[in-house]
């Protein structure tokens, strides 16, 4: 959130009394922009926790598909970004501008890794027809009238295969292929994906804010708008970018551990 | 003042000076603009949907037409008018003034909520156009998510960036309220509009963000067919109103809180006295936000949820009676011995009190669950809230609209003009709505675009009484008119108010106070 500055530079605007006064002020307006936000994805954990404990099954077959090891390495990765926010913030504090600038860098370099990740897993899961609610489903009918899903269909090619050809022709290894079976054959298993897509894909496009926000006090850093004296925006972004962080540390366990 | 004095209005010019502004006191009567339009807009879909029922069965257009048309009543009235309405327009004017602040703390932050708010209008306006929705200002699923046409998704789009508009703002007003009070104004020495401004704005940064989620989740319902809310992929449309109702029950106090706090401003100034209690109005301001998280339930009597939440919610929705009861018995026992002057504002303090009281009343009959089951999706409870939504906020806005006229503007509002705007919208609300008590136990259901000829006096009584409350308001607005053109100069406090912003000049110069203001004692030192 941008900050009351009138003037850009390091002077206070006309109704504080002080600067430390203004600082105080809109670090508390952060502080409740934050709130909302928690309170925001508190619908989803909501949501997300009525139906694990109405369809335990449906989570516990759909996380199974999810890669955990892609999901622990982007965990690690903005992990990691937090820290080098945390030091970008700090270095601004002390002065130390390019060791400022390089810390916010990398900060911005592990959200579009993050993000890089987040698009592979999601081609895969549209490859393999894992995709929320309607679009789970093929135009066709089963033989005793059901509606088919995207992997129902994928599951009877392979059948047909070896697991060799598997392997080759439509990328599914042996436990991919078991996990598949699995999910295959438990009801309503889309409504999963829908909680994975709705919650990863918002967490996702705050990453991407998070990153345009890295960006703009990259630029106040690199043209010394941003300094010892004043450094509220630096540190409301790092706030910001933490609670992306937090937030991505409880979908974790939620999405990909806890099935 | 015969001289031409610097203020706010003059401290810049020019129609591009009034759309980048900083200044709170303008970003109010840009909101003033903008939320009267859309209430006249709000309000002939209103007139519309009332001549509509003048008969039965087909009056002047068909039922899909009835339908959408009392969606955008419902939606524009609700969304961008009653919520925002007090806080944005005399919130943004008078709170920074009324603790002795230069402007709010954030100003750009400020008109960009202005700026949301017209954006969002034109979003959610856009699919009058486009494809019309006709769900009813609730959305509810699953009609909205599988039946009903694409309307929907830029509709509530339209609502979810009114309601970033709507917490910006609120947050705004908390850190306006901690940290820019004037030395000596501590916590227990704001106005009661300040309190009232406080505890809403509290409840639009804590409910709001539960609003965009579910707004969120229906757009990708439609989108993508999640399944959250749609049965037949394992989803259940009642979290839906779980969901909705966390927010919509809170907002309902979002819209009556600042309603009550000009009622505390009003009584104080036109009873010449202290206000009693001030501490108890104070606080139970914050009492009802509290409260109003814990009753959402109550919509959902019907809806098949356990007989024990029924009980529990039907409980603590009484409770919301306590707070409530409590700052009416104090405004009374302020009039008590006080030296009433019932001018215009002070009129419609009165009629805000006879009509939010029955209002309330109406609201235990159906917070009880036995009764409700009679009532429910009745005409009693279109009256019920009614009676609390303009009964209540619509009569406190009018009166803050003539008590603060003077300061906003530097001219006086006909009180006359004012009295007898009073004297049509309250009767003319009481012929619309007290009938639809007797419709609703009758049984005619709401929402219907028919029905039985049983009830067609009624509903015509009731059709009657809305083209009274139109022509008050059409009044009241000749009234603002009349006094920007020919208004009598005002003076810095034409009421005898005792509130900080009557210390200053009317209209207040660019930045409030020459000099910062020190406070010694509380708000209302009358005697």
């Amino acid at each position: 959130m941008s900050t009351a500055n009138h003037s850009g530079g390091f002077h206070h605007a006309h109704h504080f009394n002080s600067a430390e006064h203004q600082y105080e002020s809109s670090k508390q307006g952060i502080w409740l922009f934050l709130v909302t936000e928690i309170l925001m994805f508190g619908g989803l954990f909501v949501g997300y926790s009525i139906y694990h404990s109405l369809y335990p099954q449906v989570f516990h077959a759909g996380s199974k598909q999810l890669s955990v090891v892609l999901g622990a390495l982007n965990t690690v990765v903005l992990l990691f970004s937090s820290f080098t926010m945390a030091l970008g913030i700090n270095y601004v504090q002390r002065g130390l501008k390019n060791k400022a600038i390089i810390a916010l860098a990398v900060t911005i370099a592990c959200a579009a890794i993050f993000m890089v990740v987040k698009f592979f897993e999601y081609t895969h899961k549209f490859h393999v027809g894992t995709v929320p609610g309607k679009y789970a489903y093929t135009e066709e009918l089963s033989a005793s009238g059901e509606k088919v899903t995207k992997v129902g269909a994928l599951l009877a090619e392979a059948n047909k295969l070896s697991v060799v050809e598997r392997e080759h022709k439509l990328h599914l290894d042996e436990t991919e292929y078991e996990h598949l079976t699995l999910l295959e054959k438990t009801k309503n298993w889309p409504l999963f994906f829908g909680f994975y897509f709705v919650m990863s894909g918002i967490h996702g496009l705050h990453v991407l804010a998070g990153a345009f926000l890295i960006f703009w006090v990259l630029l106040k850093v690199i043209r010394n708008q941003v300094g010892p004296e004043y450094y509220t925006p630096v540190e409301g972004v790092g706030l910001f970018w933490h609670v992306v962080d937090l937030i991505w540390i409880y979908l974790f366990p939620l999405l990909y551990l806890v099935g | 003042m015969a001289h031409e004095q610097h203020n706010y209005l003059n401290h810049q010019k020019g129609i591009w000076s009034w759309l980048t502004t900083l200044d709170h006191k303008r970003i109010g009567i840009m909101y003033f603009v903008a939320i009267m339009s859309f209430f006249f807009l709000g309000g002939v879909f209103a007139l519309l949907v009332r001549a509509e029922l003048f008969t039965p069965g087909k009056t002047l257009f068909s039922a899909d037409v009835y339908n959408r048309m009392m969606t955008y009543h419902g939606a524009i009235m609700v969304f961008m008018v009653i919520v925002p309405g007090i806080p944005a327009i005399f919130g943004n004017f008078v709170l920074p003034i009324m603790i002795g602040a230069k402007d709010v703390a954030f100003p750009r932050l400020n008109l960009m909520s202005w700026y949301m708010l017209m954006i969002g209008a034109a979003i959610t306006g856009s699919t009058l156009f486009l494809e019309n929705v006709d769900t009813g200002w609730t959305f509810y699923t699953p009609y909205s998510s599988i039946k009903t046409g694409l309307g929907v998704i830029p509709m509530v789009l339209g609502v979810f960036i009114i309601g970033f508009s709507s917490i910006l703002t609120g947050l705004n007003f908390i850190v306006t309220t901690h940290k820019l009070r004037a030395p000596g104004m501590t916590m227990n020495r704001i106005p009661l509009m300040v309190w009232a401004l406080y505890s809403t704005a509290i409840l639009q940064v804590l409910a709001t963000p539960v609003l965009a989620i579910t707004l969120l989740l229906l757009i990708a319902e439609k989108t993508l067919g999640v399944g959250i809310f749609d049965p037949q992929l394992g989803g259940d449309p009642v979290l839906f109103q779980h969901f909705f109702w966390f927010y919509s029950h809170p907002a309902v106090y979002i819209m009556i809180l600042p309603a009550m706090g000009v009622i505390s401003e009003l009584v104080a100034t036109y009873s010449r006295k202290v206000i009693f209690g001030y501490t108890a109005i104070a606080y139970s301001s914050l009492a009802i936000a509290g409260v109003s998280f814990l009753v959402w339930g109550h919509h959902m009597f019907v809806s098949g949820q356990s007989e024990f939440a029924g009980i529990l919610f039907s409980f603590i929705t009484m409770l919301v009676g306590v707070p409530t009861a409590i700052k009416l018995f104090n405004w009374i026992a302020t009039m008590y011995k006080g030296s009433i002057r019932l001018d215009a504002p002070m009129l419609f303090a009165i009629g805000f009190m006879f009509l939010f009281t029955i209002g309330g009343l109406t609201g235990v009959y159906l917070a009880s669950t036995g009764m409700d089951v009679h009532f429910h999706d009745t005409y009693f409870v279109v009256a019920h809230f009614h009676y609390v939504m303009v009964g209540g906020t619509l009569m406190a806005l009018m009166g803050a609209l003539i008590y603060w006229f003077p300061k906003v503007t530097g001219k006086i509002y006909s009180d006359l003009t004012g009295r007898i705007s009073w004297v049509f919208i309250f009767s003319g609300f009481n012929v619309t709505f007290f009938p639809q008590f007797i419709l609703g136990n009758m049984g005619m259901p709401r929402r219907y675009y028919d029905y039985l000829p049983t009830f067609t006096e009624l509903n015509q009584m009731s059709t009657f009484g809305s083209w009274l409350i139109g022509t008050g308001f059409l009044i009241g607005l000749f009234g603002v008119i009349y006094a920007l053109l020919k208004g009598k100069e005002a003076g810095n406090n034409p009421f005898g108010g005792k509130t900080l912003e009557w210390t200053i000049p009317s209209p207040p110069p660019h930045e409030n106070f020459e000099s910062t203001p020190v406070l010694t004692g509380g708000p209302y030192e009358y005697r």
